[in-house]
């Protein structure tokens, strides 16, 4: 097999699966009477036009690469979390918690201690699962996703009790919301809404990277999700690892609410979550479960969800529709994936190929 | 309706896979009432070739002629209809459902519309009558022994209109005796049928075939009638060079008890005893053979030695202590050696390159890591070394592992395990499934750790293997050691009796 059939292999897989995605999505929105190039143009390319647009795609990718980072941990630990939304909600519970109870402290201490406690707060929220499979063997499909009702309830209850912004009580609006938070946890912005969020969640993909493939902890995990019974019987404690792998993934999706709320809302409302930790989870096996995927995924991720924010009032297009076409792409991208992995399909292709040219010839 | 197959015959058959080619322009032909034997080693397409014949592969070249006519099967059901059926080798049973319900399963390929039970029934007993193979139609599969489960494969296949067998090992997993009997069986039924089996064990070959076919590499590179050629003259095409399996002539040397169980009793995984008190003392510098059929408590022993199984009561004695309970972790560190049952799931983690699952048990050594941090460039160089010392072939030390065929994975265990330079081995079934080169290589690998003075506790259901490596050989049956014969003592005789639990005098 020649190199140069092997990138026109890859090449055209690619660009039949564009098509193909392109295609359907256009059956439906023509379907519903909208203007397929316009479409196409707002959702995708307008939002990187200024600096404006994709300020708003970033504020979009950095809780999800955060989250995803999270996810790939437990994940490659042979554990799948898919209670990130859950985690997110308490560590945003924490962070407000300490922003709200120590207000006055200066901002080189305040911030690093609010941060941590989003951390503690995502991350027992994590290991809860994590425990309960190691020990009692209890599937974490199922308390991740009882744990997120959980949280999300809990969240909700707070922002309408103790945290409630006493000016709301004053006024008698209602609005189930914090007060404003303390200037002294704010995260700096570098332009328009973007914030040095983006900064950390970097440096978290690359200290993901070295903890899973340069540490003994980082090994023994991969080791646990890739094998937990040879890595048994190689005398690595799977359920230790297990355990700690989730406490991880729900630290990250709790810092990810810290930093949602440092550099974005600043102040506890509902609906951060947005639904991130679940975008998380697919962006994670988007990006290979690799820290090098996951940020170009987190970007792609927050464009299509910046991009279906603003269909409805360019073009007219419900948001809904737009998450269809996402899930189309994402489907035909997957299909894609698993095609071009499948070397025996390759090398038939490659066969027939041969023998067209041997025919001409 | 003559549907009887008078001839079967491959001709030209070629498949090929990624990199591979797996079979490489192969004939073969079956007349009837013959008896072929598939002979080859691993990888050498035996199994493949059958899956082209069953219709689960179709073949780039190449076709298939029943009585002449060409033939194509789309998938099993075809070969069914054809009257093809194959027994695999390990057997395609719901252990909770009974021999009749089994067979019924069945069925539903042949493409009848309703089976009743009780019709299946009748002809499971008219099957059984006419070839002899006497089973239990009410008994449930979990009951029945491996040898009888094979016969219900057996039962099975011919019930749903077998006038062709297809084998595939058919005696690796019973005892002699169980071997011997099927061998009459078989014999019995070439009046009434085509066999082609596959095997890798001569004697078998020697005893049931009229002709050979061996395979190497994908190719034929021997065809005839069995009773011309020796069992060594086939072994030789086999692998294309003379193999002699090294033997233990060594006198025994042995030093202090490195290990002893005593009265251990540990439970099996379904919370019945699988040792009962089992006592078992074995020296430094000695290798004593553990015989018995599988199932008898082997597992437990070797699980419960290496502390990945609770040892309900007694003590494992190792090197002074009692270790029974300990921590897989602790007992690794105290100089134990583990090659696993499962080589694919309990010895190597199979997306891990080959470098990666050398240093499972010592990633935290301050071999390859410090303060925590991996040292990768010792990894790959200790990689190296051990890849051209153990001669294992792979693309490169960055390699899955699980990518690697059997004889290659049991080297890299068997490489890791040397490397931490044990106190301690224990093997369970060390060489199972392997073909006869990479054999050689463990069974001469194992000889040379006994030598330097290391002691081995080898599992195994080879009488061969055993007897050839061995300095004693303790026979285990339900759970206890029912003797313990010095290598003198052994013949294959006397270690079958035991094995089948019958009390010597």
């Amino acid at each position: 097999m020649t190199k140069g059939f092997r990138i026109a292999f890859r090449f055209s897989i690619v660009a039949i699966a564009a098509i193909a995605a392109i295609l359907m999505a256009s059956v439906i929105l023509w379907m519903i009477g909208a203007d397929v190039s316009d479409t196409f143009y707002i959702i995708i390319f307008q939002p990187l036009t200024n600096m404006l647009h994709l300020s708003e795609v970033l504020i979009r990718a950095i809780p999800l690469c955060i989250i995803a980072l999270g996810i790939s941990v437990a994940y490659r630990s042979g554990i799948i979390n898919i209670g990130a939304e859950g985690q997110m909600a308490m560590g945003l519970l924490a962070f407000t918690g300490v922003a709200l109870a120590f207000p006055d402290v200066p901002r080189p201490l305040l911030l690093p201690l609010a941060m941590i406690a989003s951390m503690i707060g995502g991350g027992v929220w994590g290991f809860i699962p994590g425990i309960l499979k190691a020990k009692l063997n209890v599937s974490e499909l199922l308390s991740t996703v009882m744990l997120n009702y959980i949280a999300a309830q809990f969240y909700s209850l707070c922002l309408r009790t103790i945290y409630l912004d006493p000016a709301e009580q004053v006024y008698g609006t209602g609005t189930p919301q914090s007060m404003r938070l303390t200037e002294n946890i704010w995260l700096g912005r570098i332009s328009g809404r973007l914030h040095y969020g983006i900064i950390i969640a970097l440096v978290l993909a690359v200290l993901i990277y070295i903890l899973m493939w340069k540490t003994t902890i980082g090994y023994k995990m991969r080791a646990s999700g890739s094998g937990a019974r040879a890595a048994r019987y190689g005398g690595i404690s799977v359920g230790f690892y297990l355990a700690a792998s989730m406490a991880i993934s729900g630290a990250f999706a709790g810092f990810a609410g810290g930093v949602e709320l440092a550099g974005v809302h600043r102040r506890a409302i509902e609906g951060i979550t947005n639904n991130y930790g679940f975008s998380g989870v697919v962006v994670a096996l988007f990006g290979g479960l690799h820290p090098f995927g996951i940020i170009p995924a987190s970007f792609l991720f927050g464009l299509l969800i910046y991009g279906s924010t603003l269909a409805p009032s360019q073009v007219g297009v419900p948001a809904n529709i737009v998450q269809v076409m996402q899930g189309i792409i994402i489907i035909v991208i997957v299909t894609a994936q698993m095609v071009l992995s499948n070397t025996y399909f390759q090398d038939r292709v490659w066969r027939k190929y041969q023998a067209l040219r041997k025919k001409e010839g | 309706m003559d549907n009887r197959i008078r001839s079967l015959k491959m001709e030209h058959i070629t498949k090929r896979f990624p990199g591979v080619l797996a079979s490489d322009d192969i004939s073969i032909s079956v007349g009837e009432g013959e008896v072929l034997a598939l002979v080859g080693e691993n990888g050498a397409g035996k199994t493949t070739l059958m899956n082209i014949l069953m219709g689960l592969y179709q073949p780039d070249e190449g076709r298939i002629l029943i009585n002449d006519q060409p033939v194509r099967f789309r998938g099993p059901e075809d070969a069914f209809k054809a009257g093809l059926g194959m027994v695999h080798q390990t057997y395609m049973l719901v252990p909770n459902m009974t021999v009749t319900e089994n067979v019924a399963l069945g069925y539903r390929n042949t493409g009848k519309k309703r089976y009743d039970i009780k019709e299946v029934r009748k002809r499971i007993e008219e099957v059984s009558s006419q070839y002899e193979l006497l089973v239990n139609p009410d008994a449930y599969i979990w009951q029945l022994s491996v040898g009888e489960q094979q016969k219900v494969e057996l039962v099975k296949t011919l019930c749903l209109g077998a006038r062709f067998l297809i084998l595939d090992e058919p005696t690796s997993a019973l005892t002699p005796q169980e071997v011997d009997e099927l061998i009459v069986l078989l014999q019995r039924m070439t009046k009434e049928l085509s066999i082609i089996f596959i095997s890798h064990k001569l004697q078998e070959v020697k005893a049931l075939s009229d002709k050979v076919t061996i395979l190497r590499h994908g190719k034929v590179v021997f065809s005839g009638n069995t009773s011309e050629h020796s069992p060594q003259e086939i072994a030789a095409k086999m692998t294309g060079h003379e193999i002699i399996l090294p033997r233990n002539a060594g006198s025994a040397k042995a030093g202090a008890t490195v290990l002893s169980v005593e009265n251990a009793v540990v439970m099996s995984d379904r919370k019945i005893p699988a040792l009962n008190g089992l006592n078992l003392e074995i020296r430094a510098g000695e290798i004593v053979g553990l015989a018995g059929v599988s199932g008898n408590g082997q597992r437990e022993l070797a699980e419960a030695i290496n502390g990945l199984r609770k040892t309900e009561s007694g003590r494992i004695v190792f090197l002074g202590e009692d270790i029974a309970n300990c921590s897989p972790r602790e007992i690794i560190d105290r100089g134990m050696g583990y090659i696993p049952e499962e080589r694919n799931t309990e010895g190597i983690v199979p997306p891990f390159s080959i470098k990666e699952n050398f240093v499972l048990k010592d990633i935290a050594s301050p071999s390859f890591s410090s303060n925590g941090f991996v040292n990768g460039k010792k990894i790959d160089s200790t990689a190296e070394k051990l890849v051209s010392r153990f001669d294992i072939r792979c693309p490169g030390i960055d390699t899955a592992a699980g990518s690697l065929s059997g004889g290659n994975i049991q080297k890299v265990i068997l490489a890791r395990e040397i490397e931490r330079k044990p106190k301690f081995l224990v093997a369970v079934y060390p060489t199972r499934g392997l073909d006869m080169g990479a054999v050689e290589f463990i069974h001469s690998e194992l000889l040379k750790i006994r030598e330097s003075g290391i002691g081995i506790l080898l599992i195994s259901e080879e009488l061969d293997e055993i007897m050839n490596l061995s300095d004693r050989i303790a026979v285990i049956y339900k759970g206890v050691i029912q003797k313990v014969l010095d290598k003198n003592e052994a013949t294959r005789e006397r270690l079958g009796i035991l094995m089948a639990g019958v009390k010597e005098e």
